[in-house]
């Protein structure tokens, strides 16, 4: 049997792809999930603030998660959990293990969405010594909410990404001691509502422009060092701190989980680690889609919802075709970092672009021109920060205006 | 009473276990550490070197040669991961042409075969990613790439498997001589032995000393590594070294047998000889050095730092011989580099000095010789599906970025030399070793090791007493 699509992935973005799909008229879909049940990580994801774009309302990552599983539950989706996909051929063939043995399964064509992880302390290269007491903020997350057990009295974290953040809240309820949040940039990665809500309400000074330069203990973590940068990111000397701690959670950034993808010879994005796609999610191999974090680190569970339909429904709609050999490109101009999509099949549709920008902007205009520098579009923001997703939308009129095979989208202040 | 007492659980004390328990001798291996390959095994280049670095007539040039030799074999019947990769020595000037000279002399005096000084373009050729400022090269094809850990856990279990008992987590404190054997106080209380040997790594001089007189002095130096992602694991295809100073043998980039790509060590002595800190410093000096063979390592494909402390003796050679100041105790010490590299030469020397002292050596019946573990992702599909249906834990993943499944890691919690630990797992089955370092699947490791081996959650730990990852149920 072949199917129409398979997933790969039973997070939020496989989920919402499945749900899709379905509904625009794929007849045979799998949903492959490496872990016992669907859900990805939004099953350790206890707190409240998910679903207030999608469902207009507040809930926990589970009850998140539950609302597709129900949405799924009236599909005939297939669903094999405890899988784990070790291999996707170009050919749109997907290897898998679990305890019933090995299987090839064979697509139409296939939805990446494995989603991300998390940077471990080599990424970054903290330096001293290495005892338990370190771990990521996800670790430290299923740790507490789903096996119940704490992780540490005394804690600092490094990184103020969402996480992080919700993390330093967690902790701080289950009655541990919250010192800091160290945070390398001069702004935080996270979202605004995060910091007033897991920071500043409960009282956790964030410590900007800072970051940790040793780590120390034997067994375990006994304490750590925190120093002031420069705009070079380097320790200043003689701004050292000391911090007695027992841990150090690291929040320092999520990683596309990609292998699968660069192994079957998808081209990547270097900007965002994920593949680069079309304004149907599809990627450079014709017929494999991709959706969520293993396109782009989202702040929001309910963007990845968005994306996600897309992708389940491009899938379904798929009627086979190469790869366009003059595609419009879609270029990350001055303080964008990426542009996801990166590239347009046609300009027929509207199409919705995400990225982010490299620094805070207070009044400020995104601006979308064409190969001769001609403005296509514009749009005004009172406020941006590199820790929220911007998001614009071009209809079909404006995408005909554009001279060339080339949108560049920038962000400039307004005065 | 034991016959003989080893000191030491690292590759060389492992080695010497293993070999031993082909006779019939009852051993004890004695550490401190809750497992074995906890000091300068757990933390090395993993490098099989070919042999040309010491000089001729010395120790060093003699096991270093002959365990490069066995060392294929040796994987071969304890399956452990080994790659042949070859390596290169780097010359950057007209003096190191000079020395890649000294150093093809010396490895032809040695007995290393197939040595061969390459011109710059040639070595380009073959490695792409190499400078253009190298002007030639010493070309060593013996050379190749081991996992130290397993390699060090094979010959435990092995000599486990022989009745080796290994005392984990006991200090020694004192060693007294008495009419005609060893007591050995260690924290846990005495052990006595006929013969001990030292193998007792950074703090062998230590151990010699408690017997007799101070014989030697061990220099502890620390190199600190850079371990990268597969996707740079490719980079290099053959180990690349610099030509060698005064304190080891220089930074090297290098394929790691489980296709990382691993980069260091620098070379600094130190006073403390468990300071495996890594360093600002030292990591800045393993990048601007690395970048001298290799300009263009991307270090945002960094997954470790990490940082181990060689047991180098005074005398530039290793120190093997039974002691002059106390009886019946051989000292394996000094072991620097090539360590690994010649430790299964120096565990058969080990064996050959203890039967001229006198220890009687009957071979032990039905001895045990080899061992065999399953890796799964090293198997084709097919084997895949046969493994997975004698286990179905074979067919669950539980470390993704290494893909290791809970068959293999129950595997190694029921072989002869249980894993407790965290590390213990790691060292055994490469879980926690990839891209995410244990971020998902340390949770799940813990959960394992607390089902099979009927330990609280909250009494699992890293490695060592006092590193529980947990602290307690939450109310």
């Amino acid at each position: 049997m072949i199917y129409d699509v398979i997933i790969i992935g039973g997070g939020p973005a496989g989920l919402a792809a499945a749900c899709a799909a379905s509904e625009a008229g794929a007849k045979q879909i799998l949903i492959l999930e490496r872990d016992m049940e669907l859900g990805g990580i939004l099953n350790q994801c206890i707190h409240n603030g998910f679903g207030l774009h999608y469902f207009k309302e507040e809930l926990t990552g589970p009850e998140y998660a539950g609302r597709f599983e129900e949405m799924l539950a009236r599909t005939n989706v297939e669903v094999r959990t405890d899988t784990m996909v070790t291999a996707l051929e170009p050919e749109k063939r997907v290897h898998s293990m679990s305890t019933d043995g090995y299987h090839v399964d064979e697509g139409r064509t296939v939805i990446l969405a494995m989603g991300c992880r998390e940077r471990p302390r080599g990424a970054i290269g903290i330096p001293g010594t290495r005892p338990a007491g370190i771990l990521t903020a996800g670790a430290a997350q299923r740790y507490i909410n789903i096996e119940g057990f704490s992780v540490g009295r005394r804690i600092v974290i490094l990184g103020s990404g969402d996480i992080g953040l919700i993390m330093a809240r967690r902790l701080k309820l289950t009655g541990a001691d919250v010192l800091a949040c160290v945070e390398i940039m001069p702004h935080s990665s996270g979202l605004k509502r995060n910091i007033v809500q897991c920071l500043d309400d409960v009282d956790i000074p964030l410590l900007l422009s800072h970051t940790v330069t040793d780590i120390q203990g034997k067994d375990r973590v006994s304490g750590v060092t925190v120093a002031a940068v420069d705009a070079n990111r380097r320790p200043v000397p003689g701004t050292e701190k000391h911090f007695d701690c027992d841990t150090l959670l690291l929040s320092v950034g999520l990683i596309p989980e990609n292998e699968l993808t660069r192994a079957a010879g998808i081209e990547i994005d270097q900007r965002t680690n994920g593949p680069v796609v079309y304004e149907n999610m599809e990627t450079t191999l014709p017929g494999v889609f991709a959706c969520g974090n293993v396109v782009q680190v989202h702040d929001l569970v309910d963007f990845v919802t968005i994306e996600s339909q897309k992708a389940g429904r491009s899938a379904a709609l798929w009627q086979g075709g190469e790869v366009p050999a003059a595609p419009t490109v879609i270029e990350a101009g001055e303080h964008v970092t990426y542009t996801v999509p990166q590239r347009l099949r046609s300009r027929d549709e509207k199409v919705e672009i995400s990225f982010r920008t490299d620094q805070v902007f207070g009044s400020s205009r995104i601006v979308v021109e064409d190969a001769a520098g001609n403005t296509v579009a514009h749009f005004a923001r009172p406020y941006m920060t590199p820790g929220e997703m911007e998001h614009i939308t071009l209809p079909p009129k404006l995408l005909a205006k554009a001279d060339g095979g080339l949108l560049r989208v920038r962000v400039e202040e307004t005065v | 009473m034991y016959d003989v007492a080893i000191i030491g659980g690292g590759i060389v004390g492992c080695a010497a276990a293993e070999r031993l328990s082909q006779y019939k001798v009852n051993i004890a291996v004695i550490d401190r550490a809750s497992d074995v390959a906890d000091g300068t095994t757990k933390a090395n280049s993993g490098i099989v070197h070919a042999g040309y670095d010491a000089p001729a007539g010395s120790l060093m040039a003699r096991l270093n040669l002959e365990g490069s030799r066995l060392m294929e074999e040796e994987c071969s019947r304890l399956d452990v991961p080994l790659k042949k990769t070859g390596s290169f020595v780097l010359a950057f000037t007209p003096e190191d042409e000079d020395h890649l000279k000294l150093l093809l002399k010396r490895g032809k005096e040695n007995g290393v075969l197939g040595l061969e000084i390459l011109s710059g373009d040639e070595v380009r050729r073959r490695e792409p990613a190499l400078s253009g400022e190298v002007r030639a090269a010493l070309w060593a094809p013996s050379a190749a790439v081991v996992d130290p850990f397993q390699l060090c856990a094979a010959y435990a279990e092995v000599a486990a498997e022989n009745g080796t008992d290994f005392l984990l987590e006991q200090e020694v404190q004192r060693l007294t001589w008495t009419d005609d054997h060893w007591v050995i106080d260690t924290d846990r209380g005495p052990v006595e032995a006929a013969y001990v040997v030292n193998a007792a790594g950074v703090h062998a001089d230590e151990i010699q000393a408690m017997a007799g007189k101070r014989e030697f002095a061990i220099q502890p130096v620390r190199g600190e590594y850079y371990l990268m992602d597969k996707t740079l694991g490719d980079l290099v295809s053959s180990v690349i070294f610099q030509c060698p100073g005064p304190l080891g043998k220089g930074v090297l980039v290098a394929p790691t047998v489980h296709g990382n790509l691993l980069i260091g060590p620098n070379a600094e002595p130190v006073a403390d000889r468990d300071d495996t800190e890594t360093t600002l410093d030292g990591q800045d000096y393993v990048r601007r050095t690395a970048a001298r063979s290799v300009p263009d390592i991307n270090y945002r494909e960094a997954i470790r730092n990490f940082a181990g402390v060689r047991a180098n003796s005074g005398s530039g050679d290793f120190i093997i011989g039974m002691s002059e100041s106390a009886p019946q105790f051989l000292n394996l010490a000094g072991i620097g580099s090539p360590g690994l590299s010649s430790s299964p030469a120096i565990a058969r020397m080990a064996v050959e000095i203890l039967r001229k002292d006198g220890l009687t050596l009957v071979p032990r019946d039905k001895a045990a010789t080899s061992r065999c573990v399953v890796r799964v992702r090293d198997l084709p599909p097919e084997r895949r599906q046969e493994v997975i249906a004698e286990n179905p834990l074979y067919g669950r993943v539980i470390c993704r970025c290494e893909t290791v499944t809970e068959g293999e890691i129950v595997d190694a919690m029921h072989s002869k030399l249980v894993p407790h630990t965290v590390d213990g797992v790691k060292k055994r089955c490469g879980t926690g070793m990839g891209r995410c370092q244990g971020g998902f699947c340390q949770p799940r490791i813990l959960n394992l090791l607390s089902r099979e081996l009927d330990l609280k959650p909250e009494e699992v730990r890293q490695d060592n007493a006092g590193s529980e990852i947990l602290k307690g149920e939450l109310p």
